[in-house]
């Protein structure tokens, strides 16, 4: 693009190919800037912003009982987000984890709320796999109505999300309600068989978290090395490049948000079946949204969303111990996710971008004679 | 000799790293038609946005009739008196030719319509003031640009590549009126790298070549191989002949093909016939937008036929009308789109990755996953086979010249060896070096068995080229005509069909 002569605003100037630099400062950058506006707003609010400091970004790491459960929240983040990643790169927005998150859990209670004196170990890793289906076949609405009717998959997938939150009030409410729970919205505990062994004893963490290390290196053999998450790639990129080479359209779309769907309701599943033990209202906590954050803090790099999905955690975990010890509210987690996600948009521009800063004028003596 | 009308000194003007322009010096002259001739990427069009005041020169001085010019809008540069026709039109469909030259000129309709008759007549720009611009051929558009530009009595008149849409009768016409202008007193700058044209008509050229001048002569003491020489820095590569051959096997063949787009701006196809044999190469001429991307698009399979639609399209023997891309390349077809950026390549992938895009058969994949040795060596081969200019296999698609890229993507598709090979547009935007190279590699390959169809706006390219030529004109294909018995101008009746033909020869 041209600009006046005398203007003192820098443009964007494309560079010639996206600049690796930028790529790892990007989330560094985002996370410094989102830090240092969040602890001045704290200020504002006349809080410690050291006290902060150390609640936050500190403690979670002081003891290994904080650390697990930085890593527990880590777990499902890190899951959902691997699986939105593919389908990100593929231009295909699937915003309804969260959707198929509880529908996964849901399928993965079937289990223990209809056989709850079943024993033996065969009950939690079927109940992973039912939860992984159910968000898969509940993704797989999204995905059925996109190729037919070219329905916007973003508007479908988030609705259905709004479903999925009213047919788990309905179970809850209804047929699954624990009937010696006080008629509290929520189901019977599960017995011991249909929980994931933990890992270490002590703590929270189980088995669910190996499995999303594998799967994140799944992940990357797909996206990084395969031919189908190359052409998913493609898809997303050059949507005429795919048509031209007779990559279909419709089976991209399929395997992608298939895929973000199984990963989302293994994540719910693996949810039910460790930390919380029962189906509950508040199963999700919004991890199906924040990952979507952490999809993209992660530049969609299985790599990247590694790192990502662990500084998000570090955040919910201190931002929880900061709203004890240092009286934090209870939206400045949010806030602080925001500014982030926003940062990084910003930043992100900066790897295929360049700020060019208008030359003082011409001098004849800086080019060559001809 | 007088002074000069327009006359620049050691203009410069860059783009970022790129230098489009260094130190240009330029006289036009008065009453002279004045070339300004060189390849894609020479400079010639920065340096006409520098002259038309669309961009500001970086260094350097204009003078025009003999006062120092510095323009800031074209706007002023018409106040000036500089006209400007673009090779792409910017009239608005929806009106009348007298609405158009009205959003320019004020005045009022009857006085319009009369000046735009007797400019007409002077000039042989003959138009209806009240026909709309939409039912106009391109011939009558362009007549309209130039009215329009000519109504504001202009001293200097620029045209860029104003040929490039006109079939051969209508060049000749073209160039009557310039003569007739430059005679009433209009010079008139005329970008081309059209040798022979330049020749016929010009007084006087400058060559620009990577954004310097290479030459200033006068065309008319110079054969088109000294031209050509100062354009491209060397000598043309001597075209490689074609052997004579009989009729291979069928490898293509549309058999009466009828197709509605979904599109309602895309247009319809009807009775498609043809077929392209082993060893031979057809040509498909017409003036793009005729349906040459529909006719494209059905024959690689982008767009697949619908279920009623049997028979229509036959590969290598069989119906393919209903199978996709994939499909058919599986079957030894191979393609190069018109559009190489998002559609050939992808521009933010390696030379790798895209080389991936249609060659993986070629045994780049190993269990599903990508042999990244193989793919690495089979870019490496078709970089240096087809002497594309790139820093290596990993630079991104999107940072190659048009033209390396169009080579990288010509070498891809031929590297598949294919049966049937289908290039459309195989020198849009590419340089006369790597043109010429592209089309000898097609002869080669003719002449070696395959299979080839060519679609292309460029009629000298498909004589140069093809064994037939058929002429798609709104939608239809003309009879099959054998290229050594057939003129110029007998495409040139196809291209505008016979319809606007006998309103061309009313006006």
């Amino acid at each position: 693009m041209s600009f006046a002569s005398g203007s003192l605003l820098p443009t964007m100037v494309r560079r010639e190919r996206a600049s690796l630099a930028a790529t790892v400062l990007a989330p560094v950058l985002a996370l410094l800037v989102a830090l240092i506006l969040n602890l001045s707003l704290y200020r504002l609010m006349g809080r410690d912003p050291v006290a902060i400091v150390y609640a936050m970004l500190l403690e979670p790491f002081m003891s290994w009982a904080s650390f697990s459960e930085v890593l527990l929240k880590a777990g499902p983040l890190l899951l959902i987000a691997q699986g939105l990643a593919i389908g990100f790169r593929a231009k295909v927005f699937n915003i309804g984890a969260e959707g198929q998150f509880i529908l996964g859990a849901i399928f993965a209670s079937a289990i223990p709320v209809y056989f709850p004196q079943a024993t033996g170990q065969w009950i939690w890793p079927a109940m992973l796999l039912f939860g992984a289906i159910g968000g898969a076949l509940w993704a797989s609405i999204t995905a059925f109505w996109r190729v037919r009717l070219n329905a916007n998959e973003i508007l479908v997938s988030l609705m259905l999300s709004l479903v999925a939150a009213q047919l788990l009030n309905y179970l809850l409410l209804g047929p699954w309600k624990d009937p010696n729970g006080f008629n509290f919205p929520q189901s019977v505990m599960f017995q011991y068989d249909a929980m994931v062994p933990t890992l270490i004893a002590g703590t929270r963490l189980n088995v669910s978290f190996l499995i999303t290390l594998v799967l994140s290196l799944a992940a990357f053999v797909f996206m990084q090395k395969s031919f189908s998450g190359y052409k998913l790639q493609v898809g997303g990129l050059a949507p005429r490049a795919a048509g031209y080479a007779g990559f279909k359209q419709g089976s991209a779309i399929w395997l992608s948000l298939l895929i973000g769907g199984f990963a989302a309701g293994l994540a719910g599943a693996a949810e039910v079946a460790g930390p919380i033990g029962q189906l509950q209202r508040s199963i999700s906590s919004g991890y199906g949204y924040a990952a979507i954050i952490v999809a993209y803090l992660g530049g969609l790099h299985p790599i990247g969303i590694v790192v990502s999905a662990l500084v998000m955690a570090v955040i919910y975990i201190g931002g929880d111990n900061a709203m004890v010890s240092a009286n934090l509210p209870i939206a400045a987690v949010r806030v602080f996710q925001g500014s982030l996600l926003l940062g990084y948009l910003i930043a992100i521009a900066f790897v295929r971008y360049r700020l060019e800063w208008p030359k003082t004028a011409p001098k004849a003596a800086d080019r060559s004679p001809s | 000799m007088n002074a000069p009308l327009l006359s620049l000194r050691g203009i410069s003007k860059s783009y970022g790293q790129i230098h489009a322009n260094q130190a240009i010096d330029l006289d036009v002259a008065a009453q002279s038609i004045h070339a300004i001739l060189g390849e894609n990427g020479a400079g010639k069009s920065t340096l006409m946005k520098l002259i038309y005041g669309v961009e500001q020169p970086d260094e350097g001085t204009v003078v025009w009739q003999g006062q120092p010019l510095r323009l800031a809008s074209p706007a002023e540069a018409r106040r000036k008196g500089i006209g400007m026709v673009f090779q792409h039109f910017s009239l608005f469909e929806t009106l009348t030719v007298l609405e158009n030259i009205r959003l320019v000129v004020p005045g009022r309709k009857a006085e319009l319509a009369q000046r735009i008759k007797t400019l007409g007549q002077e000039f042989g720009l003959e138009v209806d003031p009240l026909a709309h611009v939409h039912a106009l051929s391109v011939g009558e558009r362009q007549r309209v640009e130039i009215i329009r530009c000519l109504m504001t009595n202009p001293k200097l008149l620029i045209l860029d590549e104003p040929t490039s849409v006109l079939p051969p009768q209508l060049v000749e016409k073209l160039f009557d009126t310039l003569r007739r202008l430059r005679d009433g007193g209009v010079s008139i700058l005329l970008i081309s790298h059209k040798l022979e044209e330049i020749r016929a008509i010009c007084d006087q050229a400058t060559i620009l070549r990577s954004g310097r001048v290479t030459g200033d002569v006068d065309p008319r003491e110079h054969d088109t191989h000294d031209l050509a020489r100062m354009m491209i820095g060397r000598d043309m590569p001597a075209p490689i002949s074609a052997l004579p051959q009989s009729g291979g096997e069928k490898r293509l063949e549309i058999i009466g093909l009828d197709h509605k787009p979904d599109d309602p701006f895309a247009v319809s196809l009807s009775g498609i016939t043809l077929e392209v044999r082993a060893g031979e190469i057809l040509g498909i001429a017409g003036i793009s937008g005729n349906g040459q991307s529909e006719l494209a698009a059905l024959i690689s399979g982008e767009t697949v036929l619908g279920r009623d639609q049997r028979d229509r399209i036959y590969m290598m023997g069989s119906d393919v009308g209903r199978l996709d891309a994939a499909a058919r390349r599986q079957r030894g077809f191979a393609f190069v789109p018109e559009d190489r950026l998002g559609r050939g390549a992808v521009p933010e992938m390696s030379l790798v990755l895209n080389g991936l895009l249609t060659a993986h058969p070629l045994g780049l994949l190993r269990h599903g996953l990508v042999d990244r040795k193989r793919a690495m060596a089979f870019t490496r081969d078709c970089i240096r086979q087809y002497d594309v200019r790139t820093p290596g296999p990993d630079a991104e698609a999107g940072t190659l010249s048009g033209g390396n890229l169009q080579k990288f993507i010509v070498g891809r598709e031929i590297m598949l060896s294919p049966k049937l090979l289908f290039v459309a547009q195989p020198t849009w935007g590419v340089d006369i070096g790597a043109a010429s190279a592209v089309r000898s590699r097609l002869v080669a390959l003719r002449n070696e068995g395959m299979a080839i169809l060519v679609i292309s706006e460029e009629l000298e390219e498909l004589f140069e080229l093809c064994d037939a030529i058929q002429v798609l004109h709104h939608g239809t294909l003309s009879p099959r005509l054998v290229t050594r018995d057939t003129k110029p101008e007998e495409i040139g009746r196809y291209m505008i069909g016979a319809q606007s033909l006998t309103g061309e020869e009313h006006a």
